[in-house]
């Protein structure tokens, strides 16, 4: 097989290249985008496990995003919680508020469902704003601590964060693959594709569509629940639209319902945006009419397309393969 | 088998299907027909579990259904196909079908992120399934290709291929030749033929009214929702009411 088209191959190069990264660049502020980049890429994971591979695109993703820093937040600086314990704590308690939201919003579809969910991260957005008292409003919270030591390691460096946020992020990819390729992502796809024909198959679209709700929650605080940690102050503005909208960007350049997609698409913008800084926001004229086309003309992103190629080139191969043989016979015969 | 009494469906002021008696006969190949709005395929959503009815009961293997989910029903050996094939087009043919089986696996989120023995028994008992469910329909040659570059008539077999994945013992077919050729419809035909054989009890949504005559052993003729003619296809060939129905108003037509 040809050596660039290998997936392991590819895979262990990015992995070795995530590795020696800080070596390379020993430059404070790549690394810094670099985790930031890997924390996106978890809260994109979550986005597509129910939009891409679910089909419910949520407009709440945000919102669950800025529930994760919070909890974390209040746990450690208003009651002084330590930090493992809260980090655990942040992305359960905001599956636990997704559970809850996800009874209500799935009773709606499509359109409906992504505008209810849009109030739901507008509704989130507000409750952190002007609840002062429990969130700091819009002086937000300062001061999260850095995670306590583990044995001998600590994370006071910016380059120990790196690798936390490396190793956590290696292993929700790892969790996310094993969920889209078994059984349990078998459903959710059959669900995007017809529920009424996942019904007529036995399946309970009803439960499994809370499943992939809550679990897109689980990824949105435990993203969350990262920043907070990393970035160390929190204020509403992680609860704006903004932020899905931003989440949602990079899962459609990678490719929506493509398992490489939110890597592909997050670190791709990430970067670019770094080195279109200097337009400031007119970034958006070249991003804007970019986002258009790929639409147009790849619906399932940058993933998606070169899948199908691949998968042209193949069967292309295939067919001209079948085409010399039958020659060959007919040759044979005459 | 399946028997339904007194079934009604009103939507709104528009009464559907209208106090229908019907019973399904085991192991035979059964047709419903009649005119176009005649209530065939609300009959056949009314039975799996898609609408809910508005008054009768759906009795199988002595068993209430009425009020049943859809995928309940598909649980308990009801399983069907729709007029129109929904099927991911960016996906195998195989990948379509591994998901039939779902229904009899018990998997869940934890066997998938650990991988458990379960899930990889269950994985291989699945992809056996749709192996030999699309071995059944004839389409081995083409479970690999995408489903976007398989003909209308193969979708439709990939459809069937679902449906018995799902190992049911009635399977309902709402319309399985529109939109095919005569060639392909005798071949469909020619597989509802096989799976009747197998022991299948099939229950079928028909308009080729000779496919249907040469096919089925019972029919079953809606109009307007009423059950207007029951019988053998010869009866039914014969029968004054049904040629009103189809030819509109005068039987000397």
């Amino acid at each position: 097989m040809n050596i660039l088209t290998n997936k392991k191959v590819i895979i262990s190069l990015l992995i070795v290249l995530g590795i020696v990264f800080p070596f390379i660049i020993p430059n404070l502020y790549y690394l810094h985008i670099m985790t930031l980049a890997f924390i996106w890429t978890i809260a994109v994971y979550g986005l597509n496990l129910l939009a891409g591979y679910t089909g419910y695109l949520s407009l709440a993703h945000g919102g669950f995003f800025a529930i994760g820093a919070y909890v974390i937040g209040i746990l450690t600086v208003k009651l002084e919680m330590g930090f493992w314990l809260s980090f655990l704590l942040a992305p359960l308690v905001t599956m636990f508020i997704g559970l809850i939201i996800g009874l209500f919003a799935l009773r709606t579809k499509e359109h409906f469902f992504a505008i209810y969910t849009l109030c739901v991260g507008y509704i989130i957005y507000l409750v952190i704003d002007k609840w002062e008292g429990l969130t700091g409003g819009v002086r937000g919270l300062i001061g999260i601590p850095l995670p306590e030591a583990i044995g001998p390691i600590s994370f006071q460096s910016p380059t120990a964060q790196y690798y936390l946020a490396f190793i956590i992020f290696l292993l929700v990819v790892a969790v996310i693959y094993r969920i889209v390729h078994s059984l349990t992502g078998r459903t959710f796809v059959a669900i995007r594709n017809s529920e009424d024909l996942a019904l007529s198959l036995g399946i309970s679209t009803k439960r499994n569509k809370l499943l992939a709700f809550v679990l897109s929650t689980f990824f949105a605080g435990l993203a969350g629940a990262m920043y907070a940690g990393f970035i160390r102050f929190i204020g509403p503005e992680i609860a704006y639209t903004t932020i899905t909208f931003d989440l949602l960007t990079y899962m459609i350049v990678g490719g929506i319902g493509t398992f490489a997609g939110p890597i592909v698409g997050t670190f791709l913008i990430v970067i670019i945006s770094q080195n279109l800084q200097f337009l400031q926001d007119y970034r958006m004229l070249i991003f804007g009419p970019l986002l258009t086309l790929l639409i147009i003309f790849s619906p399932r992103g940058i993933v998606g397309f070169i899948q199908m190629q691949l998968y042209q080139r193949k069967r292309k191969k295939q067919e001209s393969l079948a085409y010399k043989n039958r020659e060959e016979e007919t040759n044979a015969g005459g | 088998m399946l028997e339904v009494k007194g079934l009604t469906k009103r939507f709104g002021g528009n009464v559907a299907v209208k106090s229908v008696d019907y019973s399904v006969q085991q192991g035979k190949i059964n047709a419903i027909i009649g005119p176009n709005g005649a209530g065939k395929s609300t009959f056949f959503n009314l039975i799996t579990g898609v609408h809910e009815p508005t008054e009768g009961t759906i009795i199988y293997k002595n068993q209430e259904i009425t009020r049943q989910p859809a995928n309940v029903i598909a649980k308990l050996g009801v399983a069907r196909t729709f007029q129109s094939t929904h099927l991911f087009e960016m996906s195998t043919v195989k990948d379509n079908v591994i998901v039939g089986h779902r229904l009899r696996t018990k998997s869940n989120l934890f066997d998938s992120i650990f991988r458990t023995k379960r899930l990889k028994e269950e994985e291989q008992q699945c992809i056996a399934k749709a192996e030999e469910s699309l071995d059944f329909v004839g389409l081995s040659h083409v479970s690999d290709q995408l489903v976007t570059n398989i003909s209308q008539e193969e979708k439709k077999r990939v459809a069937f291929a679902l449906a018995l994945a799902t190992d049911p013992e009635i399977v309902f077919l709402d319309e399985p030749t529109a939109g095919v050729n005569p060639d392909e419809t005798d071949e469909m035909a020619n597989l509802i033929q096989k799976m009747s054989d197998k022991g299948l009890t099939i229950c079928l949504i028909e308009h080729k009214m000779p496919m249907i005559m040469r096919l089925a052993h019972h029919i079953m003729v809606l109009n307007y929702g009423e059950k207007i003619a029951e019988g053998t296809p010869a009866e039914i060939q014969k029968n004054e009411e049904v040629i009103k129905a189809y030819l509109g108003g005068t039987v000397s037509a």
